[in-house]
């Protein structure tokens, strides 16, 4: 990869040892996607929040880092590890270290957003536009959904980015490389945002190209849908576009046989304690779906939703929330479902979620048992 | 009689240590315990193995993009990888955890090292973009 002067001086320790970390960064990333050059971003979305994610390591990192440098481009930040604004039975010395983290991004200049959700809170730059997104089901959804273009970052390469204000000319970003060279078709009717997920959960697993086409999808997916498909391809691969349509000669097929196999690995509950909502966190058109779901009725077992604080705010306004507080559910702002401290072995034994990438993060890093339905169904089930 | 094999270097430095193989991809923030640098996944191949001064060959990283931070915990843990050789492309999860923990890492393996067993000991000169078995 070719830098500028100044970019090969800032590489050199030129603007502090901050920035020539982040150029590192960058430059191993810029070698591995073989990068020409960096280009100047939009927005960086940076990954890396929640303590539980980074641990004590990354809490001594950031302090650091954040000595050093400021964004220079609009940045926003994934979920932390609990709500604010609400008393928990955390440990302090959680507490105290995911309050250092925030305190991190803060004085970087981050937005305080904690959200894994940003497309549906800020403004979205005009398509086309290089941005740089850790958090991988914002990538995907970014990508495929809103027409702009960004690798699947990780969580150092958007910091990397936010402070710099520039990513590799590479992969995503390059319009050839936005066009799929694998197509995947369901051998059956996708019927709920479940559905999806297992779609997206096999694909992530079987594509290793940046790009896959879904064939056969007559509907316009929902957001509901769109959101359940990309977070499930950002768990399992390190593809960070999908498609609608057939594009390819060779087709790969997804039928009830790859269905019933993520379903041994993923649903491994008959039955939850309590409902878990919120992986990716739920927007406004989720909690629109769920106030009229739940009209007359009340949640049987305890309900618990993970939802951003600005669309918690703007739900609160048009009367969204109180309608579903009613219902028995309780919000949760700030954090989301992936590894939250929030809920962990010794309260419960399983929960019901309808994410794939919630049931994966469940499953592996909290050790919780997941019983896996989809929206409408949990709504059915558990509501009298 | 040593074997050399021309790689691409992707973060600089070189390392000896005794391989750890895998054709399994590696969700760093699911699967690792930072703390004992250990795979805690129990369906992956590698479940129980240390990472521990092995050199970690395997396909690429998948996943959560705070891996990155994964591999930098185990570095300051001192339990990290002293090297890592990725037999697909090198992807951005584990190029970026590697820059910023001084962790040898190579991609583009001139030939194929599917021969090769956990255990060898082998040695990453990433500066000289070569591997010697």
């Amino acid at each position: 990869m070719q830098l500028s002067e100044d970019e090969e001086s800032a590489l050199k320790g030129g603007y502090g040892e901050t920035i020539a970390s982040a150029y590192r960064i960058l430059l191993a990333i810029g070698e591995a996607t073989e990068a020409k050059k960096l280009v100047p971003i939009k927005w960086a979305h940076v990954s890396g929040i929640n303590y539980n994610t980074i641990g004590d390591a990354g809490v001594e990192f950031l302090e650091k880092f954040s000595s050093g440098a400021k964004v220079s481009v609009k940045t926003t930040i994934n979920p932390m590890g609990f709500d604010r604004n609400k008393p928990n039975n955390l440990s302090e010395n959680f507490v105290r270290q995911q309050m250092r983290i925030v305190k991190s991004y803060e004085i970087m200049g981050t937005t305080p957003s904690f959200t894994c959700i940003p497309y549906e809170i800020f403004d979205i730059p005009k398509k086309g536009s290089a941005v740089s997104f850790a958090e991988s089901n914002a990538a995907v959804f970014s990508n495929s959904v809103l027409g702009l273009s960004t690798n699947k970052e990780s969580a150092l390469s958007a910091l990397a980015s936010s402070v710099t204000g520039k990513a590799p000319y590479s992969d995503l970003r390059i319009e050839e490389f936005r066009y799929p060279k694998v197509t995947i078709r369901p051998e059956f009717k996708l019927v709920s945002e479940l559905d999806y997920g297992f779609l997206g959960y096999f694909a992530g697993k079987v594509v290793q190209d940046n790009c896959v086409a879904f064939d056969g999808i007559t509907e316009n997916p929902d957001m509901i849908k769109l959101k359940s498909l990309s977070a499930a391809i950002g768990t399992t691969g390190s593809c960070g576009m999908f498609t609608l349509g057939k594009f390819n000669e060779e087709v790969i097929s997804f039928g009830k046989e790859e269905v019933n196999a993520i379903k041994d690995e993923l649903n491994t509950a008959d039955d939850g304690n309590f409902i878990i909502l919120g992986s990716p966190q739920l927007g406004i058109y989720e909690l629109n779906l769920l106030a009229d779901l739940l009209e007359g009725k009340k949640f049987s077992k305890h309900c618990m939703i993970f939802c951003a604080r600005a669309i918690y705010n703007s739900a609160t306004q048009i009367g969204l929330t109180d309608k579903i507080e009613r219902a028995g559910c309780e919000f949760m702002c700030d954090s989301c479902t992936c590894l939250t401290p929030l809920v962990t072995r010794n309260d419960v034994d399983s929960v019901i979620t309808n994410s794939v990438k919630g049931a994966y993060y469940l499953n592996h890093s909290n050790k919780i048992g997941v019983a896996l339905r989809d929206f409408k169904t949990i709504v059915k089930e558990y509501t009298n | 009689m040593s074997l050399k094999i021309n790689c691409r270097k992707i973060v600089g430095g070189n390392a000896r240590g005794k391989a750890l193989v895998t054709k399994q991809t590696i969700n760093f923030l699911a699967m690792v315990d930072t703390k004992r640098g250990a795979i805690n996944d129990r369906n992956h191949e590698l479940f129980g193995k240390d990472m521990k001064d092995i050199v970690l060959i395997f396909p690429n990283a998948v996943g959560s993009s705070v891996g990155a931070y994964t591999i930098y915990s185990l570095k300051v843990n001192g339990v990290a990888p002293v090297a890592i050789v990725s037999i697909n492309k090198a992807d951005i999860i584990t190029a970026s955890g590697c820059a910023i923990s001084n962790i040898p890492f190579v991609d583009m393996l001139e030939t194929s090292i599917s021969f090769l067993k956990s255990g060898l000991e082998i040695s990453v000169d990433a500066d000289k973009q070569i591997i010697i078995i």
